[in-house]
Parts: C-alpha cells; sequence; structure tokens
C-alpha cells in the first residue's frame, strides 16, 4: 500500500514538475546548475541532507539528554550539491523513499524497504519513450551484469539514482564526459570490497588486463570502457548489453577505421554537421584523434596528385633517357 | 674514389632499412580499415613496429649528427650563398635538358664535392629540416603529455599528427625521387654500388 502511495506520489511529482515535462513548450531539462537550481522541495530534502549530505552528522539522545557526533556510512553520503545536478533534482527525497525517514532515529525496518528499479517509473511511459528504457532493459537482461542479479547487482549499481546525470547527450567537453562515464565503471571495477560484493572473481588488475592497448593513457582518456564492452545497439541511445571480457572489441581496426564504431557510439550525439567531411573531417579530427579514421580528404587529395605529379616526371625522365640512350647507340 | 666511408655507409643502410619500415607501418596505420589495412601489415603490428623503429631511427640520426661533426662530413652539407640560385638552375637544366644533349656534368663529383648543388638543397632539407621535425612531432605524438594541449582552436595532438604525417609524406616523396635519381649516376647501378663499396665511379667524358 505505501509503495503504491509512493508510486502515485511519484507519477503526480513527474506530471506536475514544470521542469521535466515534455511536449509543452517548456523546457525539458531544468537548470542543472546546482548552484542556481532551486527545488520545490529543498526544504523538504534539507531535513534529509542534515545529515546524509556530510561525512559527519548531530543528533541528541533524548534517553540521556547528550549531544552525539557519529560518522555517517560513506554509502549513505549523498552530496545535496551532487543530487541537483542529477536527472532526479526535482524529486522530494521521500517521492522514493518512505515517508516514515522524516521520523529520527530512523526505524531498522525501513532498511528493508524494497526499492524501485528503473523501470517502476520510466517503463512503458511515453514521456520517456525517446530513451527507450524497455529496450535499455532487453539489452541489460542479456549482459554479464544481469547475471549477478541475484547478488544484489540492479541498475542503481551504475546508475546511482541520487547522482546520475545524462552526460554524453548533452556533452560540452567529451573528455569530462568520458571521465565521468569511465568513473561509473571504476567504482566497482577498481574497488574491490565492492567488486566482491557481487563476484567472488580474483582481483582483477586493469591496467595489466589492458596493457596490450598501446598508448594506454590516451585509450582510457579517450574513450569509454563501453566502447569495447558493450555491443552497439542502435536502437537504445547508449549501449547497456556488457559483453565479457572475451566478447570485448580487440581488434584495433574497428576504430581505427574510415567507418569507425566510434562514430556510433561515442559520437553518436554529435551532429550530423559535426560529422559531416568538413576542412577538418567533422567531430573526429577537431575534437579527437584517431589514427585511421583521422583521414583529412583535402590532405589526402593534395598527397596523391603530388605523388602522382612526381612519377609522372620520373617516368617522362626514363622516357627521355631510353630516346637519348637509342640514339647513342644508333 | 674512396668517398664513402665505412661509418656512413653502414648509417645509410640502417637508415634505409628503417625508413622504409616507417613508410609501410605508417601508411598502414594511416589507411587501415576494418577489412585490415594494406601494406599486410596488422595496425597492432604496425604502431609497435613504427615506435620501436622510430625510436632506432632517432638513435641513428643523433650518430649521423655526431659523425658530421666528428669526421667532417659536415663541410658536404653547408649551403653557399654565392651562385646559390644559380647554380640550383644550372643543375635543374642538365636533368632537365643538357644530360639528354650529352652535355657535361655541371658539377662533377670530386673529393671537395660530394653533392651537386641540387642533391645538397635536398639533403640539407630532408637531414636538417624533416627529420627533425619528424622526430619531434613523432615523440609528441609518443608522449601526448608533452604536446601542447591546444593551438588555434585545434587540439595540440592534432596538429602534431599532421604535421608529422605531411613531413612523412614530404620524406616519402624524397625517398623516391632520391631512389631514381641514384640511377643517373655512369651506369644506373653505379651509385648503387658506390655506396656499398666506398668508392664512387666517375661519369665517362
Amino acid at each position: 500500500m505505501k509503495l503504491l502511495f509512493t508510486k502515485v506520489l511519484v507519477f503526480i511529482s513527474l506530471s506536475l514538475v514544470p521542469s521535466i515535462s515534455v511536449g509543452s513548450g517548456r523546457a525539458v531539462v531544468p537548470d542543472r546548475d546546482p548552484v542556481t537550481y532551486i527545488s520545490p522541495f529543498q526544504e523538504e530534502n534539507l531535513n534529509c541532507f542534515k545529515c546524509h549530505g556530510q561525512e559527519k552528522y548531530e543528533y541528541t539522545n533524548e534517553l540521556l539528554g547528550t549531544q552525539v557526533k557519529a560518522i555517517m556510512c560513506l554509502e549513505h553520503i549523498i552530496k545535496s550539491e551532487d543530487f541537483y545536478a542529477s536527472n532526479h533534482r526535482s524529486f522530494s527525497c521521500t517521492d522514493c523513499h518512505s515517508e516514515d525517514y522524516s521520523i529520527f532515529p530512523h526505524s531498522g525496518e525501513l532498511r528493508m524497504e524494497l526499492k524501485y528499479t528503473c523501470l517502476d517509473c520510466h517503463g512503458g511511459d511515453d514521456t520517456f519513450s525517446s530513451f527507450s528504457f524497455e529496450g535499455i532493459d532487453a539489452d541489460y537482461r542479456e549482459s554479464v551484469h544481469f547475471k549477478l542479479e541475484n547478488d544484489g547487482f540492479s541498475c542503481w549499481k551504475c546508475h546511482d539514482p541520487h547522482t546520475y546525470r545524462i552526460s554524453i547527450r548533452e556533452s560540452k567537453n567529451l573528455k569530462e564526459t568520458i571521465l565521468y562515464n569511465n568513473n561509473i565503471c571504476l567504482h566497482c571495477h577498481s574497488d574491490y570490497s565492492r567488486f566482491h560484493l557481487l563476484t567472488d572473481r580474483d582481483e582483477v588488475n586493469l591496467m595489466k588486463t589492458h596493457d596490450w592497448l598501446p598508448d594506454q593513457a590516451s585509450h582510457f582518456r579517450s574513450i569509454r570502457c563501453i566502447e569495447c564492452h558493450t555491443r552497439i545497439n542502435d536502437s537504445i541511445l547508449v549501449a547497456h548489453q556488457v559483453l565479457s571480457k572475451d566478447q570485448a572489441v580487440k581488434l584495433c581496426n574497428e576504430c581505427h577505421s574510415r567507418n569507425s564504431m566510434l562514430m556510433v557510439s561515442l559520437y553518436k550525439f554529435h551532429s550530423k554537421e559535426q560529422r559531416r567531411d568538413g576542412f577538418l573531417n567533422g567531430i573526429i579530427l577537431n575534437e579527437s584523434y584517431v589514427i585511421g579514421a583521422n583521414r583529412n580528404s583535402y590532405l589526402g587529395n593534395a598527397s596523391m596528385l603530388i605523388f602522382g605529379i612526381v612519377i609522372l616526371m620520373i617516368l617522362i625522365h626514363i622516357i627521355f633517357r631510353i630516346k637519348r640512350n637509342k640514339l647513342k647507340e644508333g | 674514389m674512396y668517398l664513402y666511408p665505412v661509418w656512413l655507409r653502414l648509417w645509410h643502410a640502417l637508415n634505409a632499412v628503417l625508413i622504409i619500415i616507417l613508410i609501410i607501418t605508417g601508411i598502414s596505420m594511416q589507411y587501415t580499415d576494418k577489412e585490415d589495412s594494406i601494406f599486410i601489415v596488422s595496425f597492432a603490428s604496425a604502431v609497435k613496429l613504427h615506435n620501436i623503429t622510430a625510436i632506432v631511427l632517432t638513435i641513428s640520426y643523433i650518430f649521423f649528427v655526431v659523425m658530421n661533426i666528428a669526421t667532417g662530413n659536415g663541410k658536404y652539407y653547408r649551403l653557399k650563398r654565392k651562385n646559390f640560385f644559380s647554380d640550383l638552375v644550372k643543375q635543374m637544366r642538365y636533368y632537365a635538358y643538357g644530360m639528354f644533349k650529352g652535355e657535361k656534368h655541371p658539377f662533377p663529383v670530386s673529393m671537395e664535392r660530394k653533392f651537386n648543388p641540387l642533391q645538397k638543397i635536398t639533403y640539407v632539407l630532408t637531414m636538417y629540416v624533416g627529420l627533425p621535425l619528424i622526430i619531434i612531432s613523432g615523440l609528441g605524438l609518443m608522449f601526448p603529455e608533452i604536446t601542447v594541449k591546444k593551438a588555434f582552436g585545434v587540439s595540440g595532438f592534432i596538429l602534431t599528427d599532421i604535421l608529422h604525417i605531411t613531413t612523412g609524406f614530404f620524406l616519402s616523396l624524397f625517398l623516391v625521387v632520391h631512389i631514381y635519381t641514384c640511377t643517373l649516376g655512369a651506369r644506373p647501378t653505379s651509385l648503387f654500388r658506390g655506396m656499398l663499396s666506398g668508392y664512387h665511379e666517375p661519369e665517362e667524358d
């Protein structure tokens, strides 16, 4: 009953909050700047952020009448500035969490609270049809991550609902976006206490397993992990079918070629205008450097022309030499 | 006429092999495609081979410069202002016209003059402009952290790449012309044999 009530609340808040309404001519994405953005639930949420927004919190032990200072568990810290820059910034904490959390100390039973999945709110809703959450879910179910669902894997492992923000679609700085995206993977894949919550596999040294990559640091800085570790699906915006390590892209030419797969993954959201062959051959050459994909057509044609002229001149010279030798012999 | 000492011949042979490997691997990388690259070398092998060869070339280049200073071979590369353009024109005229008319070489090879004016300017540009440019830009590509981040609103890495590829193209062009002009000795193979034996075969009068 409580879950249903909360779902109704979520629905109402989604319908009423102007910032995320679509099709009405109003802004689809509200102000993302956590400094200027003012949440309709700012005061209400402050009650939660007072403790959960920092590393230590304070409360009064009413039984003893003492003031207690305590350390907040790392997993339960949500920086308000991160939350107000996230996709869910227009929410009230109790849109998703029980109203009972407003009572302190929180009841132990609340820990057992059933959490939403992405599809609980985003599935079957025309508002979010462009994101194709159902397609994402279908891809996720084919991914290696899905196999870990019984061990506790869920959408939230990568997309923390408190801090996750759409990045690649709105990217103004590709390098920052890549870093943001890769940190999502590294959150578990480079932190073995977190990694071992889901698997008994031995510790994996990512630097070692990727040491076959020439100029490893450049690759890590310039592409997202998912470029090589997911299967591209044209019907969804960002690939979610994470592959096993044996199926990961290992052929350099997949990216280092004229029809680089990066054009349908990393650079997918850059406008066609930016991607067309311009003076600098569009987006790849302007923002990134990918050997093999960075072929400047003008320089390519000019070099072929110069090379052709030189060969022609040599051939003409050879012909004259042959003629001269024949004359000499004659 | 003993014109090419052992160190020079060994360096020249090594340099030739390195340059050919660099051109093949460079083209393989630049024109790589999903159906694998041309010139048979796969992208991954091309990158590895190109990097290793480039390091050896850099060392070999430093050796060349040091030996040029130490042995006095550098004197052949010294450009003279006097009659610079008129000598160039004279040499070009010989290649384009005079040699077909049986004219004498305007600048015959001697112990004091190993290169004709056209050779000299080409070799100076290749060895003292082209090579340093391609080595420096190559180091910039090998160690991206040392390249300028941005210039003229474009990534410094991309500009370094364009400089590297363009210089590489002109050096490749030089190689083609160099090989061809080496057939213009007393006999088509004379100059090649000279670089193996060290002895220059003079042209017939």
